[in-house]
């Protein structure tokens, strides 16, 4: 493909970035962020992981070590399926600190010391300027296979400069969106965003390419796995291929801290968060994204080993396999999703890298050098940070392409990826330790991260560089492997070593504090002298942040206060609070520094040490305290509105049992009215006054029963009915019940049948109840029982354990089994057609007295006509109270 | 001739007391004592009056009302409701009657009321 196209191909492609970019910084600066922090723009901008090395060199890595390179993604998968609420824990913290690099974490941690993080930073930068290096290379190499008439001849010197305007316009890019603000939350949509569309270029081409090579090139999957079978037990490959568990082990791990620690990662996955409810999708959706790309990496690998020509360098199949096949636009397309994973990566490491450098190397000696700041100073700190910020950017990248012109662009760079993985991982102990252990401290972390750098250097970097040899091992063991588990390891024991022996300082255990539990940081008492007013930190604040958005902030603040104008009270919150906000375009270290300078320094008296030493204990009780005291309002909430519930229901029932006494009242009050109205008259005949008369005694019988069982009833249920036990038959009962039972509808003849001998049992409970009981069941049957002959069967029987079970059933047609259980309640008879003088209370009435004494009534059903049960227990209940 | 007055009430007592009332002043009542078949017995009679009792059994007097005020004839939808209610209060059981009378009820409010009603 001629250079020109090429050339303009990128160009097109890089103008299309900087639009996006452009596009989602204005639509942020309007406020319109919702689709920016969609979910899923935040997990395709974590595929800022998959960087040329991965693009490229992972089919490289394949043809030479088999399965091998999955390790790479497994280490990620691992973190975001198995510790996934480790990472939301960690996203949550780093918000709520408004830490803005993996430097920042160790150092707001590890009592804000500046030192530590400029230590890490030290880390970072080693570890990066090969890394992009490596970038810079592979977009070089890949225009050197692709452009087949650069200018000028394909000479080196226009390929080191392809790689210079790579670097330069990767450094403009960086420079124009990463730096476009100083906010408290360090947050670029702009970049994410077009690192979010690389992310979906990068997949496409590798799918494509992909998708060509196992139904392009192969006949399909079985082909594929038929020639990977081959390929793998080919005597050339078979060493390389050979699964290694305990280089699989360190490369996993290795990989896993990598997402956690390398700058980038730290970038996209932590600084970039809007909050941690991102990780919801992201925690599947990235080991998705990840599998995808690995899908094809063996089948690419394969087919690049058995068409192309021996000595092809298998880092770049991806190209030539295309290339060869006379795909011209398909490796046009792979040449920009390789050109995609390049840029991402260098943009998003040059941004994190360059906040690390301005945050912890040039903001604090800038501060040192000037000595300030002083309050009535008025130079411009944002511009100056910002401007610093910028610089470091140029910086990073600019060392990354020397550093590719000094390699020579050789094959060492390859390596580079994986030294940076373990560069990076040396922070690994120190930030799961202060994150989980609130027992690791500074001198710790020191401890650690300074022997794991210091192995690392000399046992990985130095000796990928080409300086001093690899580690001296036993035959059969990985130098690499081994000198990745030495260094971790022995980082890993310094950590907790000096951790346990040292002693950390109040600021450091509230930090920890607040790390390990994942709760805001507590308030520390500033030594605030008498004149100290906000004025000084409005002015510093203002240099920071600019004067409109600093006003802002106080008068926020003072507002939150209650107070007007713009200076708040210098209250050990609101302190706490800039500080932390500060924090967020500055890093923890400095900010500290900067109020401490204003504001007075932290208060240490013996007094407040001891407190501090509590602390953690105090907050943690405090917490379960809460949750208990949490529960406990929960439960009262519960039982009062299951109280609620139950009182409305009843007064439902109230206004219900009312209105039916109303109706039940009002009926025989109506006649009784209406009639001894109507006698008033002189003219009625002698036989329509007896009439009357007679229908107004009846009526106010009807009345005076109503009343009766209302009174009854309610003396039962209230539980004050008061018992006459003694010694009854039960035999007598039954005879005096039907005896007076037998005056309701006298003219029905019914034939009584009794079991006489079982009937004779001596019973202790109260015999008019029990009578009031049987006299209301037998009447009832006489009543509605609608045979022709009735009969009424009366059986009682013995049960175990004493008392009594009488069964009264009569040959009717009983009671519908929808209303079985409905008669026993008041007024249950009141819509009965066949109602008969009572108000429809006796069964209401009749099992109120049988609980009352110990025993039950109900509906026996299926007994062929109505039948009810009574059962009585040995001796009746002693009353309670 | 058309029947005056149609009287659903299944208290005999109460029934009783309202015929003899009514009857005095010269117009003709006839009773039925069942909330079933009350829309019949209605629209078979076509009275120039309906007196309600609003607790039935089978079927409530509300909605016999109901019932009478969906028939198609337009005329006999229109017949006059009286609606006697043993409810503490009318509330809004009544509330498509022409008129209601709480029980118990005094007789001269009773005759008042029917006279109005048929006039």
């Amino acid at each position: 493909m001629p250079f020109e196209a090429l050339v303009g191909a990128c160009l097109a492609y890089v103008a299309l970035m900087f639009g996006v970019a452009y596009a989602a910084d204005r639509a942020a600066a309007r406020g319109h962020v919702r689709w920016l922090d969609h979910p899923l723009v935040y997990t395709l901008s974590l595929s800022v992981y998959c960087s040329a090395w991965t693009f490229y060199g992972a089919v490289g890595y394949a043809s030479r070590s088999g399965l091998e390179f999955a390790t790479i993604y497994l280490g990620p998968t691992l973190v975001f399926t198995g510790a996934w609420w480790g990472l939301r824990r960690l996203v949550r913290v780093a918000r709520m600190h408004h830490v803005t690099s993996v430097a920042d974490l160790i150092s707001a941690r590890f009592g804000k010391s500046n030192r530590l993080a400029a230590i890490v930073t030290l880390i970072a930068v080693i570890a990066s300027t090969p890394y992009i290096a490596l970038q810079l290379q592979s977009v070089r190499l890949s225009f050197e296979i692709f452009a087949t008439d650069a200018p000028n001849g394909a000479d080196a010197g226009a390929m080191g400069g392809t790689a210079l305007w790579v670097a330069a316009g990767l450094a403009l890019f960086t420079i124009l969106f990463g730096t476009r603000n100083l906010a408290a939350d360090e947050r670029h949509h702009g970049v994410v965003t077009a690192i979010a569309l690389e992310a979906v270029v990068k997949l496409l081409a590798f799918v494509a390419l992909g998708v060509f090579v196992v139904w392009g090139l192969a006949d399909g999957p079985g082909d594929m796995l038929a020639r990977i079978a081959r390929t793998a037990a080919d005597p050339a490959v078979a060493e390389g291929w050979l699964l290694k568990p305990d280089r699989w082990t360190a490369l996993i791990l290795v990989s896993a801290a990598a997402i956690l620690t390398l700058p980038r990662m730290f970038q996209v996955m932590v600084v970039e968060a809007a909050d941690e409810e991102r990780l919801h999708v992201a925690g599947w959706a990235f080991p998705a994204y990840l599998f995808i790309m690995s899908l094809f990496v063996l089948p690419i690998a394969v087919m690049g080993r058995e068409l192309l020509p021996a000595g092809s360098d298998p880092d770049l199949y991806v190209l030539t396999l295309p290339a060869a096949a006379g795909q011209d636009m398909l490796a046009l397309l792979v040449f920009l999703g390789g050109f995609s994973a390049a840029t991402s990566m260098v943009v998003m490491c040059a941004i994190a890298v360059a906040t690390m450098v301005s945050n912890h190397w040039l903001v604090p000696a800038w501060l040192a050098l000037r000595r300030i700041p002083a309050p009535d100073e008025t130079d411009d700190l944002r511009g100056f940070v910002l401007n610093a910020r910028r610089v470091a950017i140029l910086a990073v990248v600019a060392a990354g392409w020397v550093y590719h012109q000094a390699s020579g662009g050789t094959a060492a760079l390859a390596a580079m990826g994986l030294v940076a993985f373990t560069g990076m991982a040396q922070v690994l102990p120190a930030m799961l330790g202060g994150l989980l252990w609130r027992g690791a401290n500074r001198k710790g972390a020191y401890a650690g991260i300074g022997t794991g750098s210091v192995l690392w250097m000399a046992l990985i970097f130095l000796p990928s560089v080409g300086v001093g040899g690899d580690l001296p091992v036993p035959p059969g063991v990985d130098p690499w492997t081994a000198a990745v588990a030495l260094s971790l390891t022995l980082n890993t024991l310094a950590f907790v070593g000096v951790s346990i022996f040292g002693f950390p300082d109040p600021v450091e255990r509230l930090q920890g504090l607040s790390f390990v539990s994942a709760v805001e940081p507590i308030r520390h008492s500033r030594m605030l002298r008498a004149d100290d007013r906000a004025e000084p930190l409005l002015a510093m604040a203002r240099r920071v942040w600019g004067p409109d958005a600093a006003l802002r902030y106080f008068q926020a603040e003072a507002r939150a206060q209650g107070k007007t104008g713009y200076l708040p009270d210098l209250t050990p919150r609101f302190l706490t609070r800039l500080e932390r906000r500060l924090a967020g375009s500055i890093g923890s270290a400095t900010a500290h520094a900067m109020i401490d300078r204003v504001a007075g320094g932290v208060a240490l008296t013996v007094a407040d040490l001891l407190q501090v030493a509590d602390e953690a204990q105090r907050a943690k009780e405090e917490t379960q305290r809460l949750e208990a005291a949490q529960a406990e309002l929960t439960r009262t909430a519960r039982q009062l509105r299951q109280a609620n519930d139950k009182l409305t229901a009843l007064s439902v029932q109230k206004d219900a049992f009312l209105g039916q006494i109303s109706h039940e009242l009002r009926t025989p009050m109506t006649s009784v009215r209406a009639f001894s109205e109507i006698l008033k008259d002189p003219d009625l005949t002698v036989e329509e006054r007896g009439k009357f008369a007679g229908i107004i005694h009846d009526e106010a019988g009807r009345l005076t029963r109503l009343l009766d069982d209302l009174l009854d009833l309610s003396v039962l249920e209230s539980g004050r009915a008061q018992l006459t036990i003694s010694v009854a038959n039960l035999h007598d009962l039954i005879t005096r019940a039907l005896a007076a039972a037998s005056a309701t509808r006298p003219e029905r003849g019914f034939l009584i049948d009794r079991d006489l001998p079982s009937e004779h049992l001596g019973l202790i409970t109260d015999a008019d109840r029990l009578l009031q009981v049987l006299i209301n069941v037998i009447s009832n049957a006489r009543k509605y029982c609608d045979a022709a002959h009735p009969v009424l069967i009366l059986r009682v029987r013995h049960p175990e354990g004493g008392g009594a079970v009488i069964d009264i059933v009569d040959n009717g047609s009983g009671i519908d089994s929808g209303r079985q259980q409905l008669i026993f309640e008041k007024f249950a008879r009141l819509n009965d057609p066949a109602r008969a003088g009572g108000a429809g209370l006796g069964l209401a009435i009749c099992r109120e007295i049988m609980l009352t004494l110990g025993g039950d009534i109900s509906y026996l059903p299926g007994q062929g006509g109505a039948a009810f049960r009574i059962q009585l227990p040995a001796r009746p209940p002693v009353p309670s109270g | 001739m058309q029947l005056d007055i149609l009287m659903i009430e299944d208290e005999p007592n109460i029934a009783e007391a309202v015929r003899f009332i009514l009857s005095r002043e010269g117009w003709q009542v006839d009773l039925h004592a069942d909330g079933a078949g009350g829309i019949e017995a209605i629209m078979a009679a076509r009275p120039r009056l309906v007196i309600l009792d609003l607790m039935l059994p089978n079927r409530s007097g509300t909605e016999i009302l109901n019932d009478l005020r969906a028939a198609d004839d337009a005329d006999l939808a229109a017949t006059p409701v009286l609606m006697l209610t043993a409810r503490g209060q009318a509330r809004d059981d009544g509330a498509r009657a022409d008129a209601v009378l709480a029980k118990p009820f005094d007789n001269q409010e009773l005759r008042a009321t029917v006279r109005r009603m048929l006039a």
